[in-house]
């Protein structure tokens, strides 16, 4: 890889200074940026670590009921925490393998914004809301394509906040080489409706299948899916499966999602 | 270029590095501590499976700077203090838990990571703990005896010899 400056503030102020400077690049726990910039699809003339700033690590429990994760907590964090929730715990204890676990974060997973990955989908589906150093931003809006959010030029993640949903359930078929999402499903039950978020399908990224949505409102079981149609178009397809394989197990997970769920 | 201290494996280093050092060639090239090895370069292998204050983690996907004042722990602090095999090391042995051996280090990284949180771990929780850990030659049956071995569990049950 290119070589770069390397800084690690303490602070989320002296973060923000340093990413204001010419091609600076946040660095997380680095399980994608690293590898990346090994391959040299990446090379910012300055990194800025963020796994030094304590102000951006842990889980809480808001008076509201609702979960706020630091955006530097890592995955074996929230998967070991006893205040999160059954779906995300699931999702959390299965990204990657153990030493991943250990660096990747939450902020760095919503940041990149990968098509495949798996923490999308949990903030999309359980309708979180993304707190930068800037703003508050609704998952609704925050995920603008493959490998594209709504973060501007030196703005990151401070934490998340999830409400929790009554049911909960992750889903991910995973493709054995990469452990990312072929098709992953997340499934939340709220008072007021169903969010089913997919991740690792479409062209586009993370999305809601709002079908689906519809006919779980009406009828909570894996039969309610049945007649619902998922046409190939605008579907990923590589080596790994096909556009109709991955069409097909969306339907699949979402079941297993409901079964689970229920 | 910056400077790195850490401790490793009970003693005080340092040196000088490229802000692009990896931790694994740190501890390669720079401390010839050449048990921790890099099978892939890209993340997957877990032959370069070291424990950074405690946790396992990816040598080749950690910059050296971002171990600064850390304690690490590699394959060549595990041995007991009078040389012999550990518990690990020993139960790999006995049960011919390696054949070439490359990836041997990485796993009795993984190993001591799990055991330390999961006393008795089952066969299944040994398999997801190794995930990140790719062994070209044993097919893992025997790696996973070993670890049943190794934490004193019947070995019975796993068929490959």
């Amino acid at each position: 890889m290119y070589n770069f400056e390397f800084k690690q503030p303490k602070t989320i102020s002296e973060a923000l200074t340093a990413l204001k400077s010419d091609e600076a690049q946040a660095l997380a726990g680095g399980q994608t940026l690293i590898p990346t910039m090994k391959q040299r699809l990446a090379s910012p003339s300055s990194i800025v670590s963020l796994s030094e700033i304590p102000e951006m690590k842990g889980i809480c429990k808001n008076d509201d009921g609702s979960i706020s994760i630091g955006g530097g907590t890592t995955h074996a964090d929230v998967a070991n925490n006893s205040n999160i929730f059954p779906g995300l715990v699931t999702l959390a204890e299965n990204i990657g393998d153990a030493a991943v676990r250990n660096r990747g974060t939450i902020g760095g997973s919503l940041a990149n914004n990968d098509p495949a990955a798996c923490y999308p989908a949990a903030a999309l589906s359980a309708g979180a809301t993304i707190v930068t150093n800037a703003r508050e931003i609704s998952a609704d809006d925050f995920f603008q394509g493959m490998f594209e959010t709504a973060l501007d030029e030196g703005e990151i993640i401070l934490s998340v906040r999830f409400p929790v949903p009554f049911l909960s359930s992750y889903q991910k078929f995973i493709q054995p080489a990469s452990r990312f999402a072929m098709v992953g499903v997340f499934l939340s039950n709220f008072d007021n409706g169903i969010r089913v978020a997919v991740t690792g399908a479409s062209e586009e990224g993370v999305y809601r299948w709002v079908e689906a949505e519809g006919a779980l409102k009406d009828n909570f079981s894996e039969s309610a899916l049945n007649d619902l149609l998922i046409e190939p178009k605008g579907i990923i397809g590589d080596i790994h499966a096909s556009k109709e394989y991955r069409a097909h197990l969306i339907k699949v997970m979402t079941k297993r999602a409901v079964k689970s769920a229920s | 270029m910056p400077d790195v201290k850490m401790i490793v494996n009970g003693k005080k280093v340092s040196g000088f590095v490229e802000c692009r050092t990896l931790l694994v060639e740190f501890i390669r090239n720079d401390l010839q501590l050449t048990g921790t090895h890099v099978g892939c370069d890209t993340s997957q292998c877990g032959a370069c499976a070291i424990h950074v204050d405690g946790k396992l983690v990816k040598a080749c996907t950690m910059l050296a700077l971002e171990a600064n004042s850390c304690e690490v722990s590699t394959i060549e602090g595990q041995a007991n203090e009078d040389g012999s095999l550990n518990f690990i090391q020993q139960a790999f042995k006995d049960h011919h838990g390696l054949q070439c051996g490359f990836c041997t280090p990485g796993m009795v990284m993984a190993t001591a990571d799990l055991l330390k949180t999961n006393s008795k771990p089952t066969e299944l929780e040994i398999r997801d703990h190794l995930e990140g850990n790719i062994c070209r030659c044993t097919g893992y049956h025997n790696i996973v005896k070993a670890i049943l071995a190794a934490s004193g569990q019947d070995t019975s049950l796993i068929a490959a010899e």
